[in-house]
């Protein structure tokens, strides 16, 4: 594997063991996603609890959705279940028995159920948080529509409003995560309530693709913790990384809108880069802050670097950061002498190696 | 090979490695289409000594493989023609990219199931994300494993249904430790190579990528005519297609064209863009080229072909005047040229192919694409068992 064990401070070998121990007390967070009602998400989290149990784990059921299958109940029949409790008539997870039965590990229905008013948490995924650092494992499932920064393109597509949610830092945390897939007709079939208006199938594939990306990025996050955690620099990655290379004389918009295009097709990532120069007239200052603003529309991400060689400045950051292509602007002038030296352009392209270097015209 | 869809449906169900539950998956459906009155057979399926999958087939239809004798040793490969006289409406192939053994009617397995669906046979079939033609280089980078075994990528693109198996690779480093997926002596080893967290944990991002892509590509096309989406609805990647990318590959005789080709292609794919490849000879047909280059070349167009992807042989003195020339006349947005070889650099006062063409590639994008080969571990594996 490509892959470079880096020096590490003290302070970063500390904050390393500090999180190395709080990771140790910590229950492990595993969670089923799903993109709609029917893809068989409790399902998959209940067999995985009876597959468990009858390995010899300590496993309960803390709380279970009203509706069941009858594949449910034959699963359900084969585990310890902690009654939900009721509050004003509406059935809530008894957090407390559980944590005084203390199983090691506890399966939980629809991580996104608001708990009463009144109750010690407003939202069951706290409560789920109480019984992780308890040190008791949870196994949960979810529906896409629920994660806090995915709630309004969700809405956009299917036009129900949700207003329980869970943060996205709360999955991120998660130690595994896995997405329950399955055909949109699939769910149709099963669920019967997606029959209603135009293009049911078109809807559920569209959640299906956020569904599918969610976890890919949650699980690029869990890449980089785990390379950190390991001291690994990471060389290489699943996601296309796109670096825009500017200056303030480079021709920036049609680079960055490029940029923008290639990294939304490829669902990947965009960062800008300027290195900065020690002396800029006020007219490339000007100049620089425009192309910046365009990076900022575009909602790049916008790096000033620092370093004595503009190339090597790039290309030490691409290789830190798992940049997939660069992408440069290129003056036809030529220099004279760089005809022995060769160009920046040449030792560019010559240093990115394992980095496609896409070169524009100016 | 035409480009109409088949007859029949194709399902894959696409895993990141061994042991994730992806034939165990799609026998299930075959048991529930089986419930549901559908006519259904196993066409191939590999056991590997898994009890609960090997549960899973009970009381479907088994298709005898067909023996075929090989430099004195007995094979077994699935029996197409024996399918076809059976004729089931649905047809179970365990390992899609597998290679037949020479002496077979097909090279390859997806070539019978392609023979399959002609005929109007639905197929359940599974593949991991390894063996996608498209990622070969990012797989060796990333495995240390050259994976001989690929299924292009416009095979994956005609399928009606591209579904992830998922499973986490703690879940699945378990499964290995305790035996399910291989046998003990096996698993240690496989522990020790592929089956490495950091390596599953990419694998399973780029399955997850993959089939996210693969959903998007069969979801309604914006910009059919008569298609009017709701407003607000469309982001900008979804304009319509008057900047359209064209995208040109530069063959050359060097091994690095084959890397060139798939990077150029996946790119083109994600754009939408269209995608040529093109060498360029002083004499037409490459007759003034020597036997070794010619023979590459050739090879190289060929692997184009295959990915589906347009090639031509353009005959000119100057190689970056002539592709140039070709690319402004065929309204080409984006060239792909390899890297140039460490001995290709240019010498004093001479350009470099690279220089030349961006020189003269004004209003054109020129991408050198990256040499993805993998020096930590040079090693070459059949895949088979990924």
């Amino acid at each position: 594997m490509p892959s470079a064990i880096r020096r590490r401070s003290p302070e970063e070998l500390l904050e390393q063991i500090q999180a190395e121990e709080d990771y140790e007390r910590r229950g492990r967070l595993k969670v089923f996603l799903g993109y709609a009602s029917g893809v068989g998400k409790s399902f998959r989290m209940l067999d995985e609890g009876r597959r468990r149990s009858e390995r010899g784990q300590d496993v309960v059921v803390g709380a279970i959705q009203p509706k069941t299958t009858p594949e449910i109940e034959a699963v359900l029949s084969k585990l310890e279940v902690i009654p939900l409790r009721q509050v004003d008539g509406v059935y809530v997870m008894d957090t407390a028995a559980i944590l005084k039965r203390h199983p090691s590990v506890c399966l939980v229905d629809g991580l996104a159920y608001d708990n009463p008013p009144g109750s010690a948490h407003a939202s069951r995924w706290e409560d789920v948080n109480e019984l992780l650092d308890a040190g008791i494992s949870v196994i949960t499932s979810v529906n896409i529509q629920y994660i806090d920064d995915l709630r309004e393109r969700v809405q956009r597509v299917t036009g129900k409003i949700v207003t329980q949610t869970v943060p996205r830092s709360f999955l991120n945390s998660a130690d595994e995560i896995v997405i329950v897939d399955a055909p949109p007709e699939m769910c149709i079939a099963k669920d019967g309530q997606a029959g209603a208006g135009s293009g049911p199938e078109q809807k559920l594939s569209e959640l299906r693709e956020i569904a599918l990306l969610l976890a890919a990025d949650v699980v690029d996050k869990q890449l980089e913790a785990y390379l950190h955690r390991n001291g690994i620099a990471q060389t290489f990655g699943a996601q296309e990384r796109i670096l825009v290379c500017i200056t303030p004389r480079a021709n920036a918009a049609p680079m960055i809108a490029s940029g923008k295009r290639n990294a939304d097709r490829f669902h990947g990532d965009l960062t800008v880069a300027y290195v900065r120069q020690a002396e800029i007239s006020a007219t490339d200052q000007e100049a620089l802050e425009r192309n910046l603003a365009i990076a900022r529309a575009a909602q790049a991400r916008i790096e000033i670097l620092d370093g004595q060689d503009p190339i090597e400045t790039l290309l030490k950051f691409a290789h830190d950061h798992g940049v997939t292509q660069i992408f440069v602007g290129h003056s036809t002038r030529e220099q004279w002498w760089e005809r022995f030296t060769g160009t920046p352009l040449d030792r560019l392209i010559r240093g990115a190696n394992d980095i496609d270097v896409r070169v524009f015209p100016h | 090979m035409p480009d109409r869809p088949p007859l029949g449906k194709l399902k894959i169900f696409l895993g990141y490695a061994a042991g994730v539950g992806k034939t165990y998956q799609m026998l299930e459906e075959a048991q529930a289409a089986k419930r549901d009155g559908i006519d259904v057979v196993i066409g191939y399926f590999e056991p590997h000594g898994r009890k609960d999958t090997i549960a899973k087939t009970e009381g479907l239809e088994l298709v005898p493989r067909r023996k075929i004798d090989y430099r004195g040793g007995l094979f077994e490969e699935m029996d197409a023609d024996a399918i076809l006289r059976r004729h089931p409406e649905l047809c179970v192939v365990d390992e899609f990219p597998h290679t037949n053994v020479p002496g077979s009617d097909r090279l390859k397995r997806w070539q019978d199931v392609q023979v399959l669906l002609d005929a109007g046979i639905d197929v359940l079939t599974t593949m991991n994300i390894q063996h996608l033609e498209s990622l070969n280089d990012q797989i060796w980078n990333i495995t240390g494993i050259r994976v001989r075994e690929t299924i292009p990528d416009w095979v994956m693109q005609q399928a009606d249904q591209v579904v992830m198996v998922d499973l986490t690779p703690r879940a699945l480093l378990n499964r290995l430790t305790r035996g399910v997926v291989y046998s003990r002596e096996k698993a240690e080893k496989a522990l020790e190579n592929f089956f490495q967290e950091s390596t599953l944990v990419v694998l399973r991002e780029l399955a997850l990528r993959q089939t996210a892509h693969e959903v998007e590509i069969r979801q309604v096309d914006y910009d059919a005519p008569g298609f009017d989406p709701e407003p607000g609805y469309r982001d900008e990647a979804d304009q319509p297609s008057e900047n359209a990318d064209r995208i040109l590959i530069l063959v050359t005789p060097e091994p690095a064209t084959a890397m060139l080709i798939r990077r150029g292609k996946r790119v083109a794919d994600y754009l939408h863009a269209d995608c040529f490849a093109v060498a360029v000879s002083r004499e037409i047909d490459l007759h003034d080229m020597p036997a070794r280059d010619r023979e590459m070349i050739e090879h190289h167009l060929n692997f184009a072909r295959n990915l589906h992807i347009e090639t031509r042989v353009l005959q000119g003195q100057d190689v970056a005047r002539t592709l140039v020339e070709f690319a402004h006349l065929n309204g080409v947005t984006h060239l792909f040229l390899a890297r140039p070889q460490p001995s290709q650099w240019p010498a004093l006062s001479r350009r470099s192919l690279v220089q030349q063409v961006v020189h003269l590639a004004r209003d054109m994008q020129v991408t050198i694409a990256a040499d993805r080969a993998n020096r930590q571990q040079p090693q070459v594996g059949s895949g088979a068992g990924l």
